[in-house]
């Protein structure tokens, strides 16, 4: 399969779109009719021929752009990167396991040569060649943690582990769902984590932290999470709160089906081999109300969770004031029948809208 | 939250080996090294990682975790070190006795529960013994980034002290070998006294020496986070007791010479697992009902925590009484 790379933007005319492949792999969060919090991990050891699942890194046809967005994020705001000095190890690591998967998994994309320490890197989509030497920061433009990331679609929280606690002492953070790197960083699992509501009190924090902290070498995990996002803005920081909070009143009936977007992070857990730390890859994607009703049980669902989620979830995720027009929206496109188990969108079996 | 929720396998993840070397450092102890069977290069790993070895003895599985010893940017070969304890369960002796160059063996990916801390402006390391293993690798890390570090290594005698000669001429300004028999001690008070700030310490050897390590430091104002240990418990035996495990509804007898995890794992049971030393937290396993004493030994549950009841790591722990019914 040759991937062809969309021209679009995520800011400004938000010319961003999803292709008729795009809609169909789109990573659906909801496996059954409702939704409350759960760790719910599983091993990230691919998946189904073609899924978000399959690859270690998944490159889809927004990586172009994406990375194109993430440089203008910087220009303005180079905090947006931060590395503790003694994160730089797990940069490399970092480095390392993204251009050995993604040259392994793509190999009509990427290159990586390896000759001892000196490596050549060639990134196709972004038109990259670069020759360096392993370990040596002097060889790279930029530390190894910024140097890969610029290349790799999503935010990268690196964790040092230390003690039976994680510390978020190092990232790359441009499309995220409300925080900051630049004010979390070397906070403690817990501080990070102390803005969601309800979790702490289920106990879920405490349980993931364990399951986190034996994530071993070898056996990644992944997660999904989810969100809501009005306009396909993968810029939703704190720091631009006053560019985009605003655009969340613009919705009416009749654009809230292009405009108002569901956004899943495909969240993956690696031990890094050398620096022990923990690699925490949060890639962001987004589907557009009216592509994601497309299909049929996907448009039923999404309904009937908007619909029965708890208040403090919807506040949280931001879009509590919105959910009326949502559901409004949303229930055009659910007939009431049953849906089927699972995340996946079977078309061929379930029925088309009754209505 | 994809397809059919998966079960996590029990342990980490594995790699085929084949014996590359077999090299008798003294008396006691002997190094091996292993090669890929598939010819790949083996992952790297951070300093301080150990890795469990799978010995096939006469029927038996023995697992035994050992510190990875070799350079970890040598992605060509692990090594281990491995010290003959004649009074143990069996473990080192088959390694000792049984193990042969081109041998085909199974162990785990690295796993680190001793890892270096990389904000540390200094590495003092202490070293007891066998406990040298894990700084091997961390010396030789240190040296190739660049970072400050020196050890102390204490071993019984002169022909005891495994790697003592080949440290000491590689690194004469950074190694200090103490003899038992020449009445040579680690002036630990003095050696604390004098580093300068951001120092961390870590201690690998017997538990007399780890708990004194720690004692230590601790009366001169280190602060707890700056000293780290590893120390690996082996399963010591007892009085055979029976366990009811009521998750795989069966009723199972854990004979004297294995440990629960051992004889859960016989009778086809897959509990998790990772260290086997008592350590990681892996087997944590929920009591539901006791009549007896428990034994606890491992370095996982707090002190709150055994004495609940409510608690087992079966890896290292026993148990003495009327029934004992986990929930497994």
């Amino acid at each position: 399969m040759t991937l062809q790379f969309n021209t679009e933007t995520f800011r400004d005319d938000y010319s961003f779109r999803n292709s008729d492949r795009a809609i169909k792999r789109f990573p659906f969060p909801f496996h059954e009719d409702s939704y409350m919090y759960s760790v719910n991990m599983e091993q990230h050891r691919g998946g189904p021929a073609g899924s978000v699942f399959e690859m270690r890194f998944d490159v889809d046809e927004h990586y172009v752009s994406e990375m194109q967005d993430r440089a203008l994020v910087l220009a303005e705001d180079p905090l947006r990167c931060q590395s503790l000095p003694h994160m730089t190890l797990a940069g490399w690591d970092t480095l390392e396991l993204i251009m050995v998967s993604k040259s392994e998994d793509y190999p009509d994309l990427f290159e990586l040569h390896r000759d001892g320490d000196r490596w050549r890197w060639i990134n196709k989509p972004m038109g990259i060649d670069h020759s360096f030497t392993f370990l040596d920061e002097t060889t790279l433009p930029c530390g190894p943690l910024e140097y890969i990331t610029r290349q790799a679609q999503g935010d990268f929280a690196v964790l040092d582990q230390r003690g039976e606690m994680l510390y978020m002492d190092a990232g790359m953070v441009t499309t995220q769902a409300d925080w900051s790197l630049d004010f979390d960083i070397g906070m403690d699992f817990f501080e990070w984590h102390a803005p969601v509501p309800l979790a702490h009190e289920m106990g879920i924090f405490k349980r993931a932290l364990k399951f986190l902290l034996n994530i071993q070498q070898g056996a990644p995990a992944r997660r999904l999470n989810w969100t809501m996002t009005v306009n396909p803005l993968l810029d939703t920081s704190p720091e631009n709160y006053h560019k985009w909070g605003v655009q969340k009143t613009t919705l009416t009936p009749e654009n809230i089906g292009a405009k108002q977007h569901l956004r899943v992070e495909l969240q993956t857990f690696y031990r890094l081999p050398r620096s022990n730390a923990l690699l925490f890859p949060i890639r962001c994607y987004l589907i557009a109300f009216q592509d994601l009703v497309s299909i049929p049980k996907w448009g039923r669902r999404l309904h009937r969770v908007v619909r029965d989620l708890p208040d403090e979830l919807a506040t949280y995720k931001g879009f509590i004031d919105n959910r009326p027009k949502m559901l409004e929206y949303l229930g055009r496109f659910d007939d009431g029948l049953p849906t089927s188990p699972g995340v996946w969108p079977d078309l061929d079996t379930e029925p088309p809208l009754q209505r | 939250m994809t397809a059919a929720p998966q079960k996590a396998k029990a342990g980490a993840e594995k790699i085929e080996v084949e014996v590359s070397a077999v090299v008798p450092l003294n008396d006691l102890v002997t190094r091996f090294e292993f090669k890929r069977r598939d010819g790949a290069a083996f992952p790297p790993f951070s300093a301080g990682a150990h890795t469990v070895v799978e010995m096939q003895d006469a029927g038996r599985t023995r697992l035994n975790p050992y510190s990875l010893m070799s350079d970890p940017a040598d992605q060509s070969i692990y090594a281990i070190s491995v010290r003959r304890d004649d009074e143990g369960r069996g473990g080192s002796l088959f390694m000792h006795r049984n193990v042969k160059v081109g041998d085909a063996m199974t162990i785990t990916y690295p796993v680190n529960l001793f890892p270096l801390d990389l904000r540390g402006r200094k590495h003092v390391f202490l070293a007891g013994g066998i406990g040298i293993t894990p700084f091997m690798a961390m010396i030789a890390h240190l040296e190739r980034m660049g970072g400050a570090w020196e050890l102390h290594y204490a071993c019984r005698s002169k022909a005891l002290g495994s790697y003592a000669d080949e440290l000491s001429s590689r690194h004469p300004n950074k190694v200090h070998v103490y003899y038992d028999d020449q009445k040579q001690a680690i002036a630990l008070e003095d050696l604390l006294d004098g580093q300068p700030l951001g120092t961390h310490v870590y201690v690998c050897g017997p538990q007399g020496m780890i708990r004194w390590v720690h004692e230590t430091a601790q009366t001169h104002g280190w602060p707890d986070e700056n000293v780290h240990s590893e120390e690996f418990l082996a399963p010591q035996p007892g009085k055979p007791f029976e366990v009811r495990l009521c998750k795989s509804d069966m009723v199972i007898q854990v004979g004297e010479h294995e440990s629960l995890l051992e004889a859960m794992e016989r009778c086809g049971v897959d509990a998790p697992f990772l260290c086997r030393g008592g350590a990681c937290g892996q087997c944590e396993t929920d009591v539901v009902e006791a009549d007896g004493e428990f034994i606890h030994r491992d370095h996982w549950l707090d002190d709150d925590e055994h004495a609940s009841g409510k608690k087992i790591m079966p890896c290292v722990s026993r148990f003495v009484g009327k029934a004992l019914v986990l929930d497994r």
